[in-house]
């Protein structure tokens, strides 16, 4: 468990001690000054694959807020962004790098899928619906309790143990797609049979999301901000994440808080991997690479917010905008669509880079 | 020789050790000056006898204000000072160590020297031989080696600084003897000490010191009641050590085994009764961390068992030492015990026992706010610990100790502190102690091991050593941590 790794929390403390040193305004620089670098690099990438900028960037921008119907494709996108953000900030806060979220996710649709093939004939759609997000939950903790388990069992970092994870439970939905539960007659990865319209969750008439996934995925942040704020499993999470040593001499067991962690975590990936097979955009089957990188995505909204829950709503809204308006480049200027994932990881690296920066610029006082 | 001290101020840090003391000493009088540990006397010895310059305040011999910036230039103007533990080179010889103190000649006249020093040692029934080595003589005799010299010297004031507290009881008669005969020839005595018995016994006057300030002054014969409370104000209690319950065992190390990557504590069996309070001393990594750590649940014994009132814990978990009432504090503040980036509010509140599901924080800073103000930490409960300075890391440590527990394991629990704060730190922890909390606690302070412990466990190179603290002194702990006595 004595890792040598610097825990996420950690990190924080030393940005922490920075910010509290009155340098408000150096900060704000800092901060807008990774954006429009950014902003920049990207520009530079666009222009080597021969296109305008402000062209991109204009069609990125309406293609997430242009129309009602591309606002609700945003929503769509953000919702399984929310609940795995809500995940992590509860691993992270126990100094945890839950890489394995992304077989989390994974799994929560599989378990999800499970239940509603084996339902969906006998049981009223929204039962089953009900049953399959328990289900997904399940999945994803268990899978989350896995790496848990890994670490503190197998002395196996949970980086490594989660990357393993991901592995299993990606080639798991292959075999699945390709044999128990393939198409009949047909069998390709293109997923299994699509469930019925009723087995997807109810939209707005002419507006395409379901107001229900974007609600749990904020209900979520929210619950997780209060855990962390209010009770003493986030205090006690917290004080894990910052000095384990410490918080175990104080007699708070570490283990089984720390699984807690990982299966609270898992479970909501899970339900995000619920959200990916029955959500209002989604094509309603499993198929293999459906949890699309919002696990990893989710790792870098909350390393920007600063571990924080509440800023990851805003955070994670402006990458699913991202993620969505870049589809744009492709159906409209023949470019990649993977252009926003540039985008994105420019975006990220930059503000990581800032913060480094900031606390080389700006030495932390200590005492 | 009249010397008066005239409003002597000496601050260590924030902390007064002398606080305006103003002392009078009557030429060809035996002066005691009384007080606890920590009163500030031996601060206000060092400052008479040069070792210490004042802050403020004057020095006056017979009237006359003097200056002086040595210990040296103190005894030019005839005040010298025989320290608890005494300062000479044990590997010279008797006669070297007279000689060496005299700076009057570049030639040396042994002859000379060697019939002063019988003729004074026979004057005040001292038996010396010049040709003895220092390591060899007790303790005592090296006291009257250093009064010798001093005299011969030219002192005419002479301050002895807790001289009792390693010699034996012949040796202390012959020593009180020798100072009534010092004063017969007009020469001025100053004795402090702690032991109220001593002083009424020797002295013709006494002035108490506590807290840095005089409390009182008192002609001979005085009640013991009042000397009492002009050294401690109205705690009626006298000694340090809390009297010891002779009943139950708390804790009972039974041929314990315990080893680490490159040290073994071989076949200890020890049993520490409830109230008890020991102090582990040695070297840094002689095997007493191994001890502490043990006791806590934290590295499980090779061989032997551990009880904890009488139930095996051995290889238990730490969680079901802590539930037995076991504490356990580190010596590392921002390593093992305090949390780097979270407030003073939270620590508190993760102190909580019996946590329920929501944090009352109303309560946590007010539980917070009480202990900044008790244990005296200067920081808010909004502070982050790593915020506070190492002592106040140190009050917050200790501050954040459950209040009931039964055996209380420390590591340096008073390291960084100033006197004060030691002292009153002290007062809780002998407090717990009387209330029935067995103490056991690593020190490398020698004077904190010999005034706190009941026993001390010396530990050399894994193997342990018991003393009882009343009858070791500084100088036998300090060889034994050396390793005296862990021979064969």
């Amino acid at each position: 468990m004595g890792s040598g790794w610097v825990s996420p929390s950690e990190a924080k403390v030393l940005n922490h001690r920075v910010i509290r040193s009155d340098t408000r305004a150096m900060e704000w620089f800092l901060r807008s000054s990774a954006i429009l670098v950014a902003l920049a690099l990207s520009a530079v990438i666009l222009l080597i694959v021969g296109a305008s900028p402000w062209d991109a960037f204009a069609l990125i921008f309406s293609g997430s807020f242009g129309s009602s119907a591309k606002l609700a494709y945003v929503m769509t996108a953000w919702a399984p962004m929310l609940l795995c953000s809500a995940g992590l900030v509860v691993t992270f806060a126990a100094g945890l790098w839950n890489i394995g979220i992304e077989g989390q996710v994974v799994m929560g649709a599989v378990f999800a899928t499970g239940v509603m093939q084996a339902l969906q004939n006998s049981l009223p759609p929204n039962a089953v619906l009900l049953l399959a997000a328990s289900a997904g939950f399940l999945g994803g903790a268990l899978w989350g309790m896995f790496a848990g388990g890994l670490k503190l069992y197998g002395n196996v970092n949970e980086i490594f143990g989660g990357l393993g994870l991901n592995f299993i439970a990606g080639s798991m939905t292959v075999y699945l797609v390709l044999g128990p539960w393939k198409r009949p007659g047909i069998g390709s990865t293109s997923g299994t049979e699509p469930f019925s319209p009723s087995l997807w969750l109810p939209a707005f008439k002419g507006f395409q999301v379901s107001p229900i996934e974007v609600l749990i995925g904020l209900v979520a942040i929210v619950l997780m901000a209060v855990v962390l704020r209010g009770t003493y499993l986030g205090l006690q999470l917290k004080a894990i994440g910052r000095n384990q040593r410490s918080a175990f001499l104080m007699g708070i067991p570490i283990g089984r808080r720390m699984l807690f962690a990982f299966a609270l975590c898992g479970g909501l990936a899970g339900l995000a991997g619920w959200v990916l097979v029955v959500g209002t955009s989604a094509r309603h089957n499993l198929f293999p690479l459906i949890s699309s990188g919002y696990g990893f995505l989710a790792i870098l909204i909350v390393l920007l917010a600063n571990l924080s829950a509440l800023w990851s709503v805003p955070i994670s809204f402006f990458f699913a905008a991202v993620v969505m308006g870049s589809l744009q480049l492709a159906l409209q200027r023949q470019l990649d669509s993977s252009l926003g994932g540039v985008i994105q990881g420019l975006l990220v690296l930059s503000i990581l880079m800032m913060q480094g920066l900031r606390s080389r610029l700006l030495p932390s006082k200590k005492r | 020789m009249k010397v008066e001290l005239k409003d002597i101020y000496k601050h260590f840090g924030p902390v007064p050790a002398n606080d305006g003391v103003t002392l009078s000493v009557e030429s060809g009088t035996l002066h005691g000056l009384l007080g606890e540990n920590g009163a500030g006397k031996s601060t206000l010895m060092k400052v008479l006898s040069g070792f210490l310059s004042p802050d403020r305040g004057k020095i006056l011999i017979d009237g006359i204000p003097v200056r002086f910036f040595s210990p040296a230039q103190a005894v030019v103007l005839g005040i010298g000072m025989l320290h608890q533990d005494p300062l000479d080179f044990p590997a010279l010889t008797v006669m070297d160590n007279f000689l060496l103190g005299d700076p009057s000649r570049f030639r040396l006249d042994r002859q000379r020297a060697r019939s002063n020093l019988l003729e004074l040692s026979a004057q005040l029934d001292f038996k010396l031989d010049p040709n003895a080595w220092v390591s060899n003589l007790s303790i005592g005799e090296r006291q009257q080696l250093e009064i010798v010299r001093l005299l011969w010297m030219g002192v005419s004031l002479l301050i002895l600084d807790e001289p009792t507290t390693a010699i034996s009881s012949q040796q202390k008669d012959k020593l009180f003897a020798a100072l009534h005969k010092l004063t017969d020839q007009k020469k001025t005595i100053l004795f402090v000490s702690h032991k109220l018995e001593e002083v009424k016994e020797l002295c013709g006057k006494v002035t108490v010191l506590a807290h840095g300030k005089v409390t009182g002054e008192c002609k001979m014969p005085c009640p013991t009641e009042k000397l009492v409370e002009m050294m401690f104000g109205q705690i009626i209690t006298v000694g340090k050590r809390s009297a010891l319950p002779l009943d139950n065992s708390v804790l009972d190390l039974s041929h314990l085994t315990l080893n680490d990557w490159r040290l073994e504590v071989k076949d200890l069996s020890l049993q520490i009764r409830a109230g008890e309070v020991i102090g582990l001393a040695g070297l840094e990594g002689s095997g007493q961390h191994l001890v502490l750590k043990a006791s806590a649940g934290l590295i499980r014994p090779k061989a032997g068992h551990i009880r904890i009132n009488h139930t095996d814990m051995t290889g238990r978990p730490y969680h079901q030492f802590l539930e037995a009432g076991v504490t356990y504090m580190a010596a590392g503040r921002l390593e093992e015990g305090l949390i780097a980036g979270m407030t003073l509010t939270e620590h508190f509140a993760l102190m909580e026992r019996h946590p329920p599901f929501w944090v009352n924080w109303a309560l946590a800073e007010e539980i917070a706010a009480q202990h900044i103000q008790e244990f005296k930490i200067r920081g808010q409960p909004t502070t982050t610990v790593e915020e506070l300075s190492g002592g106040n890391q140190q009050r917050t440590l200790l501050s954040l100790l459950p209040p009931h527990s039964k055996i209380l394991l420390m590591e340096h629990p008073t390291r960084g502190l100033d006197l004060e704060s030691t002292e009153y730190i002290w007062e809780i922890f002998l407090n717990r102690a009387r209330e029935g909390t067995a103490i056991l606690f690593i020190s490398s302070e020698l004077d904190e091991l010999l005034d706190r412990s009941h026993r001390i466990l010396v530990f050399f190179g894994g193997r342990v050593r018991v003393l009882e603290t009343p009858q070791v002194n500084g100088i036998r702990l300090g060889e034994s941590i050396g390793g005296k006595g862990f021979e064969s």
